[in-house]
């Protein structure tokens, strides 16, 4: 356990007098790549920017390297961070950018040189020296904010949604390479994102956030797999998620059927939310399934189709590789490993 | 094309009321009153030259006390709430709005012998302190009325610094002090250097402050040269020289000093 870098105790935070963070409780091992997830005002950003010193949490501990950091400021904290829209030094050149955090010390100038132009190697800017900012392209600058966050070897490095700003195709390459660098140096990255592929592509673990707590806290795998309520389960990945009713250990009734099921726990009759992933469900013919109903639209997505059905009174969403026509009546069936019985969520929990 | 007709009334006007007064200026100062070229304007100017440097020195001063006061404040509004700035900015722009002479007649009543401060102090069994008819007087009324051109470019400046290249420079390590001398203040220069043409090319020729402030004692180049036009000494070849002259200087002491040169157009925006 003497492994962790970071930890928050019972940590609340506010914003305009409004609790954005409450009673978080989180430990961060070193070398942890871990992603705080979730949708916009759900205070991943604020507890990034409570661990470096930009935000004091109203009430709570934040430990760094096992000793208490509460009100010790930004430029004293041994974390350095990727701002989201890199908020480079307009009046500085890349060498200048990147050399800057170096500067403030008395390091001497042969060093720094050598220091950044490893840095430059390190995110691919090599040569890029002279350039003046606002000469490099969106991706680049970005590098460049990533290295300038570097050069000062922080134990711990944080990422405010970097690749927020960047299209797609570069964003999965920027992703890769966030992954690499990583792994290259062995510190802890901070990463925070709404994007849950991005979240799924690169950490070890994902906190998945809302209303300033933590939902699930698992490996990538985990979350994706077994997540642990409704709201994780809408938010990685697309999910039919149906209200159900718990009649034993084992047997869930959703859609006027009644499923075998691998979960038990509940109360008799407890009403649950029931996830189901799109590419679970296997089409069979008209009338052989479990769930029948007849094909509302086809969406060709290039992997797969995203076929919505119509039956039982509900809409299913259901992904597979097969095409059908719409108007067919088609049937669905799942195996009870494919059916995840959830707790229902707390209105604003 | 249509951009280019829209500055043809501002051609105009600055042929009219900017090019061909300067020409009169200049033609003025290398003539006598009879209209005949001599260069005798241009020679008496050299026995103002004291009074020149005591003008420029005093408006250095001035301009100095401006963005040292005024630098803080606009820091501050920057960074302040955006009712907070407003309400600043008004109270910065407020005196601009009074007849700049009542402002001036105020201080006097202010700094006089038997006036507000010293009033003060005779309460206190102290003074009177001579206050008024002194260069610190006038250097007062300059700051005074010159302050909120230092304040207003500084300000619209500071507020296109992001609070996130702020905070990345806190992040990198770099202590409050270090945030102002390496990332605020290089990125004010440009609101630095306009403030100071702004408050230093008024107060070099003010004539107004230093006559109701500064007695006749403080004589300052912008009171000779009214003297040659409205005065008793009436000469408006030797008035227009003066004018020249104090142009060239002011000139050649902004570029000099880096304060204009390629990137005063990029100042200024």
């Amino acid at each position: 356990m003497n492994d962790i870098i970071i930890s928050l105790q019972n940590i609340s935070a506010e914003y305009d007098g409004e609790k954005v963070i409450d009673n978080l409780n989180l430990d961060i091992r070193d070398h942890e790549f871990v992603t705080f997830l979730g949708p916009s005002g759900c205070g991943k950003t604020t507890t990034l920017r409570i661990i470096g010193g930009f935000v004091e949490p109203v009430e709570g501990d934040v430990f760094f390297d096992g000793e208490r950091i509460n009100g010790l400021p930004p430029f004293k904290r041994n974390v350095n961070t990727v701002f989201q829209r890199y908020a480079l030094f307009p009046h500085l050149d890349v060498y200048n950018n990147i050399a800057f955090g170096l500067k403030l010390t008395k390091v001497p100038e042969k060093q720094i040189a050598a220091k950044v132009g490893a840095m430059l190697k390190l995110v691919n800017l090599e040569g890029y020296e002279s350039r003046n900012i606002n000469q490099l392209s969106g991706g680049q600058q970005q590098r460049v904010a990533i290295a300038r966050a570097l050069i000062n070897e922080p134990r711990v490095l944080l990422l405010d949604e970097p690749l927020g700003a960047l299209d797609l195709k570069l964003r999965k390459e920027m992703q890769l390479e966030l992954k690499r660098i990583q792994q290259t140096l062995g510190i802890t990255f901070i990463y925070v994102t709404h994007d849950q592929e991005e979240a799924l592509t690169m950490s070890d673990r994902v906190l998945v956030m809302r209303n300033g707590k933590i939902q699930q806290n698992g490996t990538p795998e985990d979350i994706y797999n077994e997540p642990i309520n409704a709201f994780v389960a809408d938010f990685i990945g697309e999910s039919n998620i149906v209200h159900g009713v718990m009649l034993e250990d084992y047997l869930v009734e959703f859609a006027g059927v009644k499923f075998a099921c691998e979960d038990k726990g509940f109360a008799h009759l407890e009403a649950v939310d029931v996830v189901i992933r799109p590419e679970d469900f296997k089409m069979v013919g008209a009338e052989e399934g479990m769930i029948n109903g007849k094909v509302e639209s086809i969406t060709f997505k290039g992997v797969h189709f995203e076929i919505i059905m119509e039956g039982h009174g509900l809409r299913w969403m259901i992904h597979s590789t097969e095409s059908r026509e719409v108007g067919e009546n088609i049937g669905l069936n799942l195996t009870p490993n494919d059916i995840h019985v959830m707790k229902k969520l707390e209105e604003g929990r | 094309m249509r951009t280019k007709a829209a500055a043809y009334p501002y051609i105009a006007w600055g042929m009219l009321f900017i090019a061909i007064p300067l020409g009169l200026i200049i033609y003025f100062s290398f003539t006598d009153s009879a209209g005949a070229l001599t260069f005798d304007n241009i020679i008496r100017v050299g026995k103002y030259s004291n009074v020149v440097v005591k003008s420029v020195w005093l408006s250095a001063v001035s301009t100095v006390i401006c963005l040292a006061l005024g630098y803080p404040i606009a820091y501050y509004m920057s960074r302040a709430s955006a009712m907070t700035s407003r309400t600043l900015l008004l109270l910065i722009m407020l005196p601009m709005w009074m007849n700049f002479l009542l402002r001036t007649y105020g201080w006097m009543s202010i700094l006089e012998n038997s006036g507000l401060i010293n009033q003060f102090f005779g309460l206190l069994g102290l003074g009177p302190f001579h206050l008024i008819n002194t260069q610190g007087a006038v250097v007062l009324g300059m700051v005074y009325n010159y302050i909120p051109f230092m304040i207003l470019p500084l300000h619209s400046v500071m507020l296109k610094i992001g609070n996130d290249v702020i905070e990345a420079a806190q992040d990198l390590g770099a202590s409050p002090r270090h945030v102002l001398t390496d990332v605020v203040i290089p990125l004010s220069l440009p609101g630095i250097k306009t403030g100071v043409i702004l408050v230093f090319v008024p107060s070099v020729s003010t004539f107004v402050i230093s006559q109701m402030l500064g007695g006749g004692g403080n004589q300052l180049i912008g009171d000779i040269i009214e003297l040659q036009f409205l005065g008793n000494a009436y000469n408006p070849n030797l008035g227009s020289a003066i004018s020249f002259v104090l142009m060239l200087i002011v000139l050649l002491l902004m570029s000099v000093t880096g304060f204009i040169g390629d990137d005063l157009e990029e100042n200024l925006i």
